[in-house]
């Protein structure tokens, strides 16, 4: 059983049910953006722990190969969303969805699919580097064997591990623990790992948070590299990280209305230079957060 | 009060250290304590010297190799020794699996309901219920009712019982050591259920498992009354060769020397026991060795 602990104050409830009972929760988009043919679409997407509404109706276009940043302060929902994306939230009881996931125009909700499946085709990274305890080399295979991969073991492992950046520097030992590797090494692991089953999309939870800045560089660097053959969305704390290294921005938000809006979305460029909403503003600038 | 209330006002606060006294008080606790654990482990010394020097002379070849007698230089724990190994086996084949699952499904697959919650307060309590009681459950569901006899097999289902919210236990917390993120990790790959209990969440608290494994099989090879009552307390001049024949083990042989009148008995129940210790203490230290050297770190 994963167990996440729920903020729930009585504040929080409260403005929770005042949002679902008075105001509208339109996310206010000034300049809509188009795009045409997105990996991820979210459609209205909420999401309940129990009683506490953490994500409200979510309305979202993930471009094709690109990096999406998921922005906004601690407790906005921008985790939540993500992990709404490969069904991850279903693993804590009591979770409850509405609204659609399409996943290549499939909706990974529908009755039908397995969330099994879809956490093959959408990989996840996560904020804290969580090799298994066991050799690099098992490491990057243990997601192709439980999915019946048929290929070459030792191509799958160089190709996963040049695609992550990690191959030069550990191509001399593939069987030592993949817990003797620095931090920065380790998420590149976990990165490896995460794209040796093929996946269609990367989602990244704040991937840098605990790692020095040297090993945040080259993650980043990384990650321009996957968005030629991945489309990325990462959720970061960090602000400057989104600027540098992603193509189009999402900033969420929770207020007193609803927890979990999507405030505003677009080119990243744009969003920094001329956001259209105060709070988005007011969130880039530094003033609250 | 009324000095209080000065103080307050603005007065310099004045301390009474009495440093002298809070020192005295200090090792006076120290030596209390000390005290305490020197009584336990005096006592424990004593005892284990009196039965070594009892049992000086006795602990021969012949001891091991021999059936039980009335004659005490012809006695030996050949039926005990092998009794206890025979019960002790299938003891385990019958309590780790079933515990081993029965933690794996409280832990990753039981929703919490009450029902659940039920059977998780009802482990525990077991735990804690008088192994004689055990004894009186196997007499009447495996002796007489599933008509075992009094046999290996009977002796160790009713040991099985009485072992099982041990290892119950132990397998969860190995269980619950796991940290969530390795299941994270497994899920976001793709991996059902049942391949990531399979491939992390079983192999990582083995250790944490297999410890406990041992130390409830420590606590069976111990205990006698469960035994007696299911009428393992009999002469056994030949080794079980068969799940049904019947057996006596260790603890009871000791017992039975123990309340024979001739003294040369009770020297060789202290044969007995320093056999007993030497087993539990073995099995101790392989499950001290294999927590330190098994454990996985994350």
């Amino acid at each position: 059983m994963i167990k996440t602990p729920l903020r729930n104050t009585e504040a929080e409830s409260r403005a929770d049910a005042i949002g679902a009972q008075t105001v509208s929760v339109e996310p206010r988009i000034h300049a809509p953006v188009e795009v045409p043919d997105p990996a991820v679409e979210v459609r209205g997407f909420s999401l309940w722990y129990g009683d506490f509404r953490a994500v409200t109706d979510v309305s979202i276009k993930f471009p094709r190969k690109k990096i999406t940043a998921v922005i906004g302060p601690s407790g906005c929902g921008k985790s939540t969303l993500l992990r709404g994306v490969n069904r991850m939230n279903e693993l804590i009881g009591g979770v409850r969805t509405a609204g659609d996931v399409l996943l290549e125009g499939a909706n990974v909700y529908a009755d039908t699919v397995d969330p099994v499946e879809v956490r093959r085709r959408v990989g996840m990274v996560f904020q804290k580097p969580n090799p298994f305890p066991r050799s690099i080399r098992d490491n990057i295979l243990f997601g192709s064997r439980i999915n019946g991969y048929q290929g070459d073991e030792d191509e799958l492992v160089e190709a996963a591990l040049r695609g992550a950046a990690l191959w030069e520097e550990v191509k001399h030992d593939l069987k030592q623990s993949g817990l003797a590797l620095s931090g920065g090494q380790q998420q590149r692991l976990c990165i490896a790992r995460a794209i040796a089953v093929s996946p269609e999309v990367l989602l990244m939870d704040e991937p840098c948070s605990a790692l020095d800045p040297i090993a945040t560089l080259k993650i980043e660097d990384l990650m321009r590299e996957l968005a030629k053959d991945y489309t990325i969305i990462i959720v970061t704390h960090n602000m400057q990280q989104a600027a540098r290294v992603s193509d189009f921005t999402a900033f969420m938000l929770s207020d007193d209305t609803a927890r979990g809006k999507l405030i505003e979305f677009g080119p990243t460029t744009d969003l920094f230079t001329n956001p259209t909403d105060e709070r988005t503003e007011a969130y880039i600038t530094g003033r609250f957060g | 009060m009324a000095e209080e209330t000065a103080t307050a006002g603005g007065a310099p606060p004045v301390f009474n250290a009495s440093m002298q006294w809070r020192r005295i008080k200090s090792h006076f606790f120290v030596a209390l304590g000390l005290l305490s654990v020197l009584l336990g482990i005096v006592t424990l010394l004593v005892l284990l010297v009196d039965v070594i020097v009892q049992s000086a002379g006795w602990l021969d070849w012949q001891f091991f190799t021999s059936f039980d007698s009335r004659f005490p230089e012809r006695a030996g724990v050949k039926a005990a020794l092998f009794g206890t190994l025979y019960m002790m086996a299938f003891t385990m084949l019958i309590a780790v699996p079933l515990g081993v699952m029965t933690a794996i499904y409280l832990e990753e697959y039981a929703g919490d309901n009450w029902f659940t919650q039920f059977i998780q307060v009802n482990i525990a309590n077991l735990a804690g219920v008088p192994s004689i009681v055990y004894g009186l459950l196997g007499l009447q569901v495996f002796v007489r009712w599933m008509e075992m006899g009094r046999s290996v097999l009977a002796g160790s289902c009713t040991m099985a019982l009485l072992i099982l919210p041990i290892i119950i236990v132990a397998s969860r917390e190995a269980i619950r050591a796991v940290p969530p993120s390795m299941r994270e990790a497994s899920f976001a790959l793709g991996a059902s259920k049942w391949q990531t209990v399979r491939n992390h969440v079983l192999p990582y608290a083995l250790p944490g498992m297999l410890t406990g494994a041992i130390l409830a099989a420590a606590r069976a090879i111990g205990e006698t009354a469960p035994l007696i009552t299911i009428g393992a307390l009999t002469y056994v001049p030949f080794l079980p060769e068969h799940p049904l024949d019947r057996f006596t083990v260790l603890p009871i042989q000791i017992f039975n020397w123990v309340s024979r009148a001739q003294s040369e008995f009770h020297d060789l129940a202290a044969a007995g026991i320093i056999i007993l210790l030497v087993v539990l203490i073995a099995l101790n230290s392989v499950a001290i060795y294999l927590r330190q050297r098994l454990r996985t770190r994350y």
